[in-house]
């Protein structure tokens, strides 16, 4: 379809201008011109024009295609004044080609490329470090600021049942709790048979295998049951609200709300959050008794302890305070994630990439929030003896 | 009132005794049960502006997305170029889709790629061309759109409606497309910038010779810049003739459409422009 491709030459003070100027060549034709540049001027940088108006005849009836990316390659070639400075040459153009060479040349008038301001990269790597320190800063403010927001908006809402989201909070509970529980039981059950594993081998030097069963139940109902579950919820539910949000957001649907007279928290972060509350001590439930389950087929099919004697040493050695002490901090858990879940989503702007960013940003922060403050409450319930 | 059948005009624009680029005939759509299109015919000529108006829900969207391959029709054919399209392979179909450009009615710009990057992106995917030097005629084609130089590095979220849909234009000329295909370019726009906008549309026609497939609402538009204008109405192109052809046609709609308020208005303000 394209003819020839387009070409320059130079003959005896005449510069033959040929082909097809289109963008299919424009890779071509601009090395053709940086390396004419670079023979008649080699001390010259290749971007300057070529004084050619003074010695030089312009032929470009050869020339039998052009678009966009050609004209701006002529003009570029040969100065954006040729236009008025050959007259004879113009007129001998066809009208649409003149028309599309004083558009483009009138566009490339103006620069097209804005100054930017150039900055030491000294000055640019204080500037990253102290915008990423404010953010930082700033983030867990906002999450405390929120975390406040929440619970007081809770806590008005809670005394007008009228105003309780039911239908869209049990909505969530289907989402955030059924829909979880398999791959909850199936992870804390694998669990479960991993640590019985490593306690049938460290034990077994010590000739006290049966404490396998103590190390399973003492671990799972204390912290791998809760931790579990919340590390999932995290990966499963926070990015789920951040995106949900996030691309309500993005919509402009956030903002609707808002005009509408009501609250977004109100709206959309309680029914989350009261979802999160119901389900997570359900699937930190499971989550512990899977885990003991795992652990013991595996007491039951490598140690020779039997089922029965397996209850029957749990019943005897494990006080129901260590089944507390997990149960109480799922709630906090589940608080947590889905207020960072929320906030995550709420900061969303616009762009795909930026639903994208908080996604990731509300998961790695709720898992470290979660493993932290697990940390705390280790530490705290150990010293007070629970 | 008349049967829509025996009234079809389809006249050629006066000069354009060449052959259609766009030839749709017979062009049935159907979602489910409910039927959009059926026996609908429509041609678009070299280096004219057409424009497609046509109620809420006429499907003139879906007719410009089973024209541009986004769609594959119920029945019926769209030859673009002399090849029908339906039957092209993917490769060849994708050598027809790069002289096509398409502005999307809400920009439909990436919104992870900056100005001169979205604009960058077909250059350098389909030409070929280095990043430098696709950018480079990036912002060549923003300018050309009539965008200030420093709008090149910003991102889409930061721009206002008329520069996303400029931006948008840019990159739907960045190939050098035979033919524009625009989904209501001026819709949600100020009237200043929508009279800009139709004329620089006027302006790239005329100096790159491209054809333009409007599909538009703005009675504005249809006065300033169109050479012809098809009505959609009743699953087909009821008339697709110039403007005094088209609003002089004997049907309710149309005298409704062009001899309303709005466009006893629009009318006025174009013959005021032309005196």
């Amino acid at each position: 379809m394209a003819s020839q491709p387009g070409s320059v030459k130079i003959e005896e003070h005449r510069f033959i201008l040929k082909g097809a100027w289109i963008l299919q060549h424009y890779k071509q034709l601009r090395g053709e011109i940086a390396s004419l540049k670079g023979q008649l001027h080699p001390e010259s940088e290749p971007t300057s024009q070529i004084p050619w108006r003074d010695s030089y005849t312009l032929e470009l009836q050869g020339i039998t295609a052009m678009d966009t990316a050609g004209a701006s390659l002529l003009l570029e070639f040969l100065g954006s004044h040729w236009l008025e400075d050959y007259p004879d040459v113009v007129a001998e153009l066809p009208q649409e080609r003149v028309r599309l060479l004083k558009t483009i040349a009138a566009t490339m008038a103006n620069p097209l490329e804005a100054p930017t301001p150039q900055a030491s990269l000294l000055r640019l790597f204080l500037a990253g470090v102290g915008e990423r320190t404010e953010a930082v800063w700033r983030q867990q403010w906002q999450l405390f600021g929120f975390i406040g927001q929440t619970l007081s908006t809770m806590l008005g809402t809670f005394a007008r049942p009228r105003s309780w989201r039911i239908t869209s909070m049990v909505a969530h509970i289907q989402q955030t709790g059924p829909n979880a529980v398999p791959i909850v039981a199936l992870l804390t059950f694998l669990v479960g048979a991993v640590v019985g594993f490593l306690g049938a081998t460290v034990l077994r030097d010590f000739g006290a295998t049966i404490y396998t069963v103590n190390l399973v139940a003492f671990s799972f109902l204390r912290e791998f049951g809760v931790l579990l579950a919340a590390i999932l919820m995290a990966g499963r539910t926070a990015s789920a609200f951040t995106a949900q949000i996030g691309s309500m957001k993005a919509n402009e649907e956030i903002d609707a709300i808002r005009t509408l007279g009501l609250d977004p928290v109100e709206v959309l972060v309680l029914p989350r959050v009261t979802a999160m509350l119901v389900t997570l001590p359900i699937l930190t439930f499971i989550g512990m008794f899977s885990g003991i389950a795992g652990g013991a087929l595996v007491c039951v099919t490598t140690l020779d302890i039997s089922l029965f004697q397996f209850i029957s040493i749990v019943k005897r050695d494990i006080a129901i305070n260590h089944f507390i002490v997990g149960m109480v901090k799922a709630p906090v858990f589940a608080y947590v994630i889905g207020v960072i879940g929320c906030l995550e989503g709420f900061k969303v702007s616009g762009s795909a990439q930026s639903v994208g960013e908080h996604t990731t940003s509300s998961v790695v922060q709720s898992i470290f929030i979660v493993i932290l403050l697990n940390a705390i409450a280790a530490l705290f319930f150990m010293q007070m003896g629970w | 009132m008349h049967k829509s059948d025996t009234t079809e005009i389809t006249d050629t624009p006066a000069g354009a005794e060449s052959e259609a680029i766009i030839q749709v005939r017979g062009l049935k759509n159907s979602f489910g049960s409910h039927v959009v299109h059926e026996g609908l015919d429509l041609d678009l000529y070299p280096g004219e502006i057409l424009a497609v108006v046509g109620g809420s829900g006429t499907g003139k969207s879906v007719l410009l997305r089973s024209i541009v391959g986004l769609l594959r029709p119920s029945g019926g054919t769209v030859k673009v170029f002399g090849e029908d399209i339906q039957h092209l392979s993917s490769s060849e179909r994708s050598r027809v889709e790069r002289r096509f450009g398409m502005l999307f009615q809400g920009g439909a710009l990436f919104s992870s790629l900056n100005l001169q990057e979205n604009v960058a992106l077909p250059l350098i995917e389909h030409v070929g061309l280095p990043r430098e030097e696709a950018q480079h005629l990036g912002r060549l084609k923003l300018a050309l759109a009539g965008l200030p130089a420093e709008a090149a590095i910003k991102y889409p979220a930061e721009l206002s409606g008329g520069m996303v849909k400029r931006a948008a234009l840019a990159r739907a000329l960045a190939l050098d497309p035979e033919v524009l295909f625009l989904d209501e370019p001026t819709a949600g726009l100020d009237p200043i910038g929508a009279a800009a906008f139709d004329q620089l549309i006027l302006t790239l026609r005329d100096a790159l010779g491209i054809s333009v497939f409007i599909v538009t609402h703005d009675l504005d538009t249809l006065y300033s810049i169109c050479d012809r204008v098809a009505v959609l109405a009743r699953r087909k192109v009821l008339v697709a003739a110039s403007l005094d052809e088209v609003a002089a046609t004997d049907d309710e709609w149309i005298q409704e459409y062009f001899h309303g308020p709005r466009g006893r208005a629009a009318q006025a303000t174009a013959n005021q422009a032309k005196a």
